[in-house]
Order: C-alpha cells, then structure tokens, then sequence
C-alpha cells in the first residue's frame, strides 16, 4: 500500500468512528487521543477496521503506534515490509 | 386493552417526541419488539413495548411532543383481540377505534406467532432514526430525499446532502410543511439541561457517602493481556469488561447496592443491569444500561459494550437500556484521571467510579514492587446502605479483580 492509500483509509475509518470530526483538521503528527478525544473502545474498532481492510494483524501492544495517522503510516508500513 | 404510554426513558427526562411508528393499527406485536422512535433531550430512543397484542389505535401521531405518561397507542392484550382478530369481538372494539384515516387496511387476520417484519415497511420510505432527526433538525422534507442506503434507505448523509443541495424545492415549502410541535433541537444544549436537572435533583435528594480504596490490577491486567494474545483483533476484550463484571458479581454479595429508592424505600432489583456512562464527544454524556451482566461471560459483555457504545455514538437507543440500569459505573481512566468519585443517577443508589490503571510503587509480602494499580470508588446513598455495607462492597470488588480468570 502507499501511504497515500493509508492514510485514505484509516481517515475513512476514523470518519465512521467519529463521524463529527473534521477529517481536515486532523494533525497527522498528533496523538488522536489527545486530539479529538477517541477512547480505548474507539482505538480498538480503528484496529479492527484497519486489520479487517489490510489484512495485518495487529497486536495489542502495538495499538500505541496506530493513535496518530503518520505513525499508522510507519507502522503498517514496518508490518507489510 | 392496554396503554401504550410515552415512558420514562431516564430521570432527566420530561417529554418526548414521537419521530416515527414503527407500528400501525392492526400490527401485531410481542413483549420487546421496538414499536416507535422517540427523541428525548439526550438521544434518540427506539422505544419497545412491554406487552403482547394488536395494535388497536396510535393516538400520538408523528412529530407530536407530549410529557411522559401521555397515551401513545392503544393495544388489544394477547387474550382479548388477537383470538378475536378475524371478527367475532372485533364489534366490540369498534367503538374505541375511531378509524385512523384512511391507510390502515383492517388486519388481515395475523398469525400472531409470526410478527412478521412486512407489515410496517411498505407505506413508509426507510430511514435510520439518526437520518429521521438530522431531517428534522435541518428542516429538510423527506419526500424530497433520495436514499442511497439499502434498499433505498434514507441515510444521515442522504439528508445532510438534500439540506445543502440549493437545488429543488427543498427549502421554501419545507419549512412550511413539517408538522409543528418540531422544532429544530439543539442536542447539546437540550442535554445539558437534561443531566442538570438529573444531578442536581440527585445531590437535593440523596444523601451520598463516598468511598474508595487502591486496587492491585496485575493478575487483572496480566490475565488480559495472555486472552488477547489468543484473540483475534475482533474478539479482543477491553479490560473495562472485567470491571463491569466484578461490580455486578458484587452485587449479589451486596444487594443493598442494586435497585431502586422510590416513595421513601429502596427497592432492591433481582436483575443486575448495569449503567455504563459513555461521554458524547460533542459533548454530554449518557449511561445506557447493559442488561444481566452478572449472568454474561466477558465476551458477551464485550459485544453488548461494543454495542452500546456504537449506538450512542450515533445517537440511537433502545428504551429498555436507557431506562432500566440499577447502578452505575463510571470510568474516567482513559481520559488519565485517577480517581473519580461520581454522582448517583437517581433513582439508583450507588455508582461504582474506576480511575486510570498507572504503576505504582506496591508492598506485598515485605517487598516493594511496581504494580498497575487503579482507583475504585464507590458513591452510595445513604438511605440505602451505609458506609460499612459500601466498604464490603468495595472490598468484594477488589477481591473479584484478583481472580480474572473466574469473572
């Protein structure tokens, strides 16, 4: 996947999670638990969703490393190498 | 015959607005189906109906905002209409229905066993609840909305879509159209007013007593982690869940703590139902109830939870949950609070506060180690129990956490 491809998806997914948030405000560099309040339960859906669309599993010590877009990017990325 | 009346969907709730019937007259129903679709200040409740029967007459139409208690609809009872559907008592109802308009075609003698879901679709366009109150709320005219959902359903999208497009008829003649009690409702100003009036006639009426104690959250949390690793990402548990669970298994050792104080005594409840408070990030927040969680395994809390906090997301509840918790818990960890000591939602008697799980320095044994440690508190109403009965049953929910294995 590109990271043009990543990113479309998981602020997809975010958008059916937190459908109030607008997607173009979001700091790609911030934790989204700071940024826009998401909870452990939205975290995991997130996990979920982006597990059910990419296929990788995603371990519960990794969730840490999906909580902002850029580091879901470097994350997937490092797990489909 | 029986009343189908606009319940009381909460403390802090006065009125309602009937948004949808989901029923029309000569419908039959069964104990829980969700018969109509109601907004209250805080949310929009799929309303279920408590008993079995024919819908006989829907008194409150559409649109119309009426206070709790008010008649809704009236239902022939199991007995009385449905052996009688075809015609032999149907004379003796006649009178007290006075011919709904024109589209209700009689009955066509049902087979009550089968409620089937055909009768309420056909004379009305699908639309979600959500997508109903965003309509009503932007003043758009449904019957000029396309849906793109399912099956043509209407969508919140679909309406948020119709309400910008300049282009047609939209604006002008809707807002002359919509029936007139609805007014455009400010969710979150309604629901603050709603959760004032619930606090603050809990903090005029309840005298509460606050306790709390240092829970050891390793075995807990080591538990937890080990089940994950064996789970795939969609079944894995939250470790909130062992926390509902060890507060309702409590329950049973602490009675006092489950049930109801009304006309001046509590009424203890068999069932253990309990209220989770799930913040809505625009702000306010809501405790729907998940149902019988000291009978349910971890899993299937989990899925009840998973659930639930979708549909408060997106606005959505059913009146049984909304309604019928018998205590509370409230969990501000993930938000970093450490402790949190709550405010009863009246007419419960206790809610059950978790903080944030953070290492701590801990001695055990004579040595001292570092521990995931949480906060619970527990708030209870003192003409219910005292502090000795609340501090037991902190002490059984601690004990609960120890063995995660056997919640």
């Amino acid at each position: 996947m590109t990271d043009d491809e990543i990113k479309a998806l998981y602020l997809r997914e975010l958008h059916k999670i937190a459908p109030e948030v607008e997607l173009g405000e979001i700091d790609p560099a911030v934790d989204l638990r700071e940024q826009i309040d998401l909870d452990s339960m939205d975290i995991l859906n997130l996990a979920i969703a982006i597990h059910e669309a990419t296929g990788v599993d995603i371990p519960e010590a990794d969730y840490p490393q999906m909580t902002s877009l850029n580091g879901c990017v470097a994350y997937l990325h490092s797990r489909t190498r | 015959m029986a009343d189908f009346l606009m319940p009381s969907l909460g403390a802090d709730m006065e009125a309602g607005t009937v948004l949808q019937w989901l029923v029309k007259p000569g419908d039959a129903v069964k104990r829980g189906d969700i018969v109509a679709v109601v907004d209250t200040e805080k949310a929009t409740i799929e309303v279920e109906i408590f008993q079995t029967g024919v819908i006989q007459k829907i008194v409150v139409p559409e649109g119309e905002k009426v206070p709790v208690g008010t008649l809704l609809a009236v239902l022939a009872v199991d007995g009385e209409a449905v052996a009688a559907a075809p015609e032999a008592k149907r004379a003796e109802h006649a009178p007290v229905v006075p011919a709904p308009a024109a589209p209700t075609p009689p009955a066509p003698a049902r087979v009550v066993a089968k409620p089937a879901p055909e009768p309420a679709a056909p004379h009305r366009a699908r639309i979600s609840p959500l997508a109903m109150r965003v309509a009503m709320e932007l003043k758009v005219d449904l019957a000029t909305v396309k849906g793109t959902g399912p099956e043509g359903a209407i969508t919140k999208a679909d309406v948020e879509r119709a309400a910008k497009a300049p282009s047609a008829p939209t604006p002008a003649p809707a807002v002359a159209a919509p029936k007139p009690a609805v007014a455009p409702i400010d969710r979150s100003a309604t629901m603050r007013k709603a959760i004032a009036a619930a606090m603050a006639r809990s903090k005029r009426e309840i005298p509460h007593y606050y306790l709390g104690t240092h829970v050891d959250m390793s075995k807990a949390m080591a538990w937890i982690q080990a089940e994950n690793l064996k789970r795939p990402v969609a079944e894995r548990l939250l470790y909130s869940v062992m926390l509902l669970k060890a507060v309702a298994l409590a329950v049973h050792e602490i009675p006092e703590m489950n049930g109801y104080w009304i006309d001046g005594a509590f009424k203890p409840s068999e069932a253990v139902h309990v209220g989770v408070a799930i913040s809505i990030r625009q702000g306010g927040l809501i405790a729907p109830a998940i149902h019988d969680v000291d009978k349910n395994s971890l899993s299937e809390i989990m899925v009840s939870l998973r659930d639930l906090v979708k549909r408060v997301r997106a606005g959505v509840l059913r009146s049984s949950e909304i309604a019928d918790a018998t205590i509370t818990v409230t969990s501000l960890g993930d938000e970093g609070v450490e402790t949190v000591f709550g405010v009863i939602y009246p007419p419960q008697v206790a809610l059950v506060g978790f903080g944030k799980i953070v290492e701590r320095p801990w001695a055990s044994g004579a040595m001292v180690g570092a521990r995931p440690v949480m906060m619970a508190s527990v708030s209870g109403d003192h003409r219910a129990s005292d502090g000795h009965r609340g501090a037991l049953f902190l002490a059984a929910i601690e004990r609960l956490l120890q063995a995660p294995e056997k919640l």
